[in-house]
């Protein structure tokens, strides 16, 4: 490979900052954008949470009114959601994607740019909801109506927000999959791609496939809100429940959107820290496919008590647990790599050994609530609350800290402090749990979700989980100085493997990666791949 | 209980000023100022944690301090429900000390640190039917009492008594339509809406603990759990409730009857209670209803089947009575026309 690393000193243009920053066409830059403005809006969220935690801290309101609060945790979601999970998810693919395929950049490098430069603006539009006449939306990230018609005029901005995002989104994934279909080097089948690729190719489908739902969703409540059509509107013939249908066709695989990179990530990780290949691989694949089919069959089960037909309630309580199948065999798949290899700990391997735990909690909860008489009881308390926060921060957070572990030192060229980077790990992952677990206890004892206050038996737990929240909160200020101190400050020189039994074409590349990599194909090796060996 | 003995003879007349926030100042009489020391509270609340989750698991009514688990109800649904939670919750629990006991095991033998050496396999066809065809005979297992019990809760036939249930921000309207086979008449509509003691310690910066607000016959703290008046049904009755809303979806749900429908403007949703209990049971509205959606507690008050007809018997006398007397109060009452 060594070839290729000569190819690549080839005559680089000065580019000034603005150019670089704001003009820029290429895949790593982009990528660092997406990271940077992910982080920023993890604090943007984090703050809102810690607003919410703060005021869930004791019973009886002490700092905000009933109405901010409902704004908080509608911003709260959108913002993480949209705001952090899917583009730092993109940001990882830009930087990765064409690394990992031997490609010199993304396929479509001036897409790239605008579908990144309209995520700021689509959240300047958001956040400035807050300080409009009647307040940000205040029903909820899932906007129901009519809930969410009786708020002020803001809704516009939000909704012109979601299609921005939408936007940005269906721009970035048509770009990986002209990425992976198109520019893999010769000789690199798709079933040597590593997961990660296949994990966002799927992916990319799902949102090309959903998004267009949502903006159709939010159009039709927009015109319910401004221009007088009654969609939603029952008392001239609209129904509020289509508005959830609608939603959740598009929610449902939403929540895949934001994991599957997730899985692909730790079949990264885990094989490289086991020193073993990855058990399994064709099944890895062929269960995210599973998985990205069947997200499209379930999405009732986010409304069993609305009163669907008992048909419905049945059907979709059996495909929502056959997705548990597909799911199972990648945890099973994961343990069976660890087993009789050769692990070591560094810290990229501590988040995902922490993922698959916390996802596996995540998961079992989902087995529960997928049945339907039990999930009348868990519906719409803290049960769920606690359930999609253990598989998107304990699942899909902690794969994306994780992977940032993993490719930092491939991305600056240098080793982040051991020290710190334990303490950040160990800090989150026992506070992570300080902050959700306990709000399994509360839903069960039948504290509704999205409620600033509460009956004084709940006090306890919500005591607990808000300590955990203000800790695991904080802990992350320890992640800035880590990558601040890795990139800018860290005087010890990554190699260009990095991790000892890392294999795949990123690693053969010199750390920091050059601007400009694979401008020649790389010539294949397949025992330099992660998944050279096709035979499983 | 306020208010709990005397069920709505709200009219027409007296709705609008009922539903005003004129009806908040009456209560600054049960604002009881912070007093007592928090600490005490909450080591008494800790040495109660115990005995809390052993009655958690038992049928509570009301939730307890650190309750960790659902309350088993007072429902044969609601039994049924808590079993299937519980073997949910079991094979969850199995499978999980089977998954992470194994990659723990991996953890501690198969480090590099003990001179563990990689091996090369990464295919067992075996083992990944195994564990493709297992965990999909668990959830046969699973989802097959749950079909059954589903299509259970989905059987409100042969109810003796219908109930309507709306929802409104923020309060619960009931009004009975039927009992024993006959349409209930002249029984005032039941608005129920948050008790006011609770509604003056709830506001921003009360000043009032919510700890003082406190069921004087029980000793329950009621806090954003009580109401004006409560629903009242019969024990014993298989009851129908037929659930809307008339502005935004709200969602009624009472945990011991495991009873639990979105109210939703324009569609009437039904669920069913058979209680065998007598007692006061609790619950909250639980879709997102705007800024009081923490306000909008749901009680129900089970009488014995002899105290209910006579209760309801009571309600319908009053009714007739009260009817009487503004039929006699409206002639002299009536507007001299306006002069021009």
């Amino acid at each position: 490979m060594s070839s290729t690393a000569q190819a690549i000193h080839h005559e680089e243009h000065h580019q000034g900052w603005f150019e670089r920053w704001f003009m820029s066409t290429n895949h790593k830059d982009i990528g660092t954008l997406y990271l940077s403005f992910s982080f920023l809006m993890l604090f943007v969220g984090g703050s809102f949470a810690m607003l919410i935690r703060g005021e869930l801290f004791e019973p009886g309101l002490q700092l905000i009114q009933p109405y901010f609060f409902n704004e908080l945790t509608a911003m709260h979601g959108l913002v993480m959601i949209f705001g952090v999970i899917m583009p730092s998810f993109v940001g990882l693919a830009n930087w990765m994607i064409p690394m990992q395929i031997g490609a010199p950049d993304m396929a479509l490098p001036r897409l790239n740019n605008l579908s990144f430069w309209i995520l700021p603006f689509a959240f300047i539009l958001l956040l400035s909801t807050f300080f409009m006449p009647g307040g940000a939306p205040a029903a909820g990230w899932t906007m129901y109506p009519p809930l969410v018609l009786q708020g002020g005029e803001s809704i516009a901005f939000m909704i012109f927000a979601i299609h921005l995002m939408g936007i940005s989104s269906i721009l970035g994934s048509i770009n990986i999959i002209a990425t992976i279909l198109n520019l893999r080097a010769p000789g690199l089948d798709l079933l040597k791609m590593p997961m990660f690729c296949w994990s966002w190719l799927i992916t990319s489908f799902l949102v090309i496939a959903v998004m267009p739902v949502l903006a159709g969703a939010v159009t039709m409540m927009l015109f319910d809100r401004f221009f007088g059509t009654n969609f939603f509107n029952a008392a001239a013939g609209g129904d509020p429940v289509m508005y959830q249908h609608v939603f959740w066709f598009f929610g449902h695989p939403e929540v895949y959107i934001m994991i599957l990179p997730a899985f692909g990530i730790i079949s990264e990780i885990v094989p490289t820290f086991s020193r073993k290949p990855l058990f399994g691989y064709k099944a890895m694949v062929y269960a995210i496919a599973c998985i990205a089919f069947l997200s499209f069959i379930v999405w009732s089960h986010h409304m069993f008590t609305v009163g669907l037909p008992l048909g419905a309630e049945v059907f979709f309580m059996f495909s929502t647990m056959l997705i548990a199948v597909p799911t199972g065999v990648k945890i099973f798949n994961w343990v069976t790599t660890m087993w009789r290899g050769s692990l070591s700990f560094e810290v990229p391997m501590l988040w995902a050994i922490a993922f698959i735990v916390l996802f596996s909690i995540g998961g079992f909860s989902g087995v529960m609530m997928a049945l339907v008489p039990a999930d009348f009881q868990y519906n719409q308390t803290y049960f769920i609350v606690a359930h999609f926060h253990y598989v998107l921060v304990g699942g899909a957070l902690f794969s994306i800290i994780g992977a940032v572990y993993y490719w930092l030192p491939k991305w600056s060229g240098h080793m982040y402090s051991n020290f710190w980077s334990k303490l950040h790990f160990w800090s989150s992952a026992i506070s992570v749990n300080v902050l959700f677990f306990p709000q399994h206890f509360l839903g069960l004892a039948g504290m509704p979700r999205r409620i600033p206050d509460y009956n004084v038996a709940f006090a306890d737990w919500n005591m607990v989980s808000s300590i955990g929240g203000f800790w695991f909160g904080a802990t992350q200020l320890i992640f800035v100085g880590i990558v601040i101190h890795c990139v800018f400050f860290s005087k010890q020189k990554a190699t260009s493997r990095v991790w000892e039994h890392a294999y795949g074409l990123e690693w053969t590349l010199p750390s920091p990666a050059p601007h400009h990599s694979f401008t020649v194909p790389p010539v294949i090796d397949d025992t330099q791949l992660a998944h050279g060996d096709v035979s499983h | 209980m306020q208010g709990s003995g005397q069920v709505g003879l709200w009219r027409h007349g007296f709705l609008n000023a009922e539903l005003g926030v004129s009806d908040y100042s009456d209560l600054s009489k049960g604002a009881i100022t912070m007093s007592s020391s928090n600490c005490k509270r909450r080591i008494t609340g800790a040495v109660a944690a115990l005995g809390a989750i052993l009655v958690s698991m038992a049928a509570a009514a009301d939730p307890v301090p650190w309750q960790m688990n659902l309350p088993e109800g007072v429902t044969p649904i609601s039994h049924q429900i808590w079993n299937l939670h519980m073997a949910a919750l079991w094979v969850c629990v199995a499978l999980g000390i089977l998954v992470f006991g194994a990659m723990f095991i991996a953890i501690f033998r198969f480090r590099r640190s003990k001179g563990a050496v990689a091996e090369t396999w990464s295919h067992n066809t075996l083992l990944e039917l195994g564990w493709t065809i297992v965990p999909v005979l668990i959830l046969i297992g699973l989802a097959t009492p749950a079909t059954i019990l589903t299509r259970e809760m989905y059987n409100a036939t042969d109810a003796q008594m219908t109930v309507k249930v709306t929802g409104y921000q923020w309060l619960w309207r009931y009004d009975y339509v039927s009992y024993d086979g006959k349409p209930v008449t002249k029984v005032p509509t039941i608005y129920s809406r948050l008790a006011w003691d609770s509604n003056t310690a709830r506001q921003l910066d009360s000043g009032v603990n919510p700890w003082s607000v406190v069921d004087k016959q029980t000793g329950f703290h009621d806090y954003l759990l009580d109401v004006t008046h409560p629903l009242v049904i019969p024990a014993g009755v298989k009851v129908r409730f037929l659930i809307t809303a008339d502005d935004v979806i709200h969602g009624w749900w009472v945990p011991d009857f495991a009873a639990k429908r979105d109210a939703i403007p324009g569609i009437m949703n039904d669920a069913w209670a058979k209680v065998d209990k007598p007692g006061i049971y609790r619950g909250q509205c639980y879709v997102l209803c705007g800024q009081d959606h923490s306000a909008m507690p749901i009680v129900v008050k089970v009488l014995p089947k002899d105290q209910f007809n006579a209760w309801l018997a009571e309600q319908q006398r009053a009714a007739t009575l009260d009817k009487a007397a503004r039929t006699a109060q409206a002639a002299p009452q009536k507007p001299a026309p306006a002069k021009g």
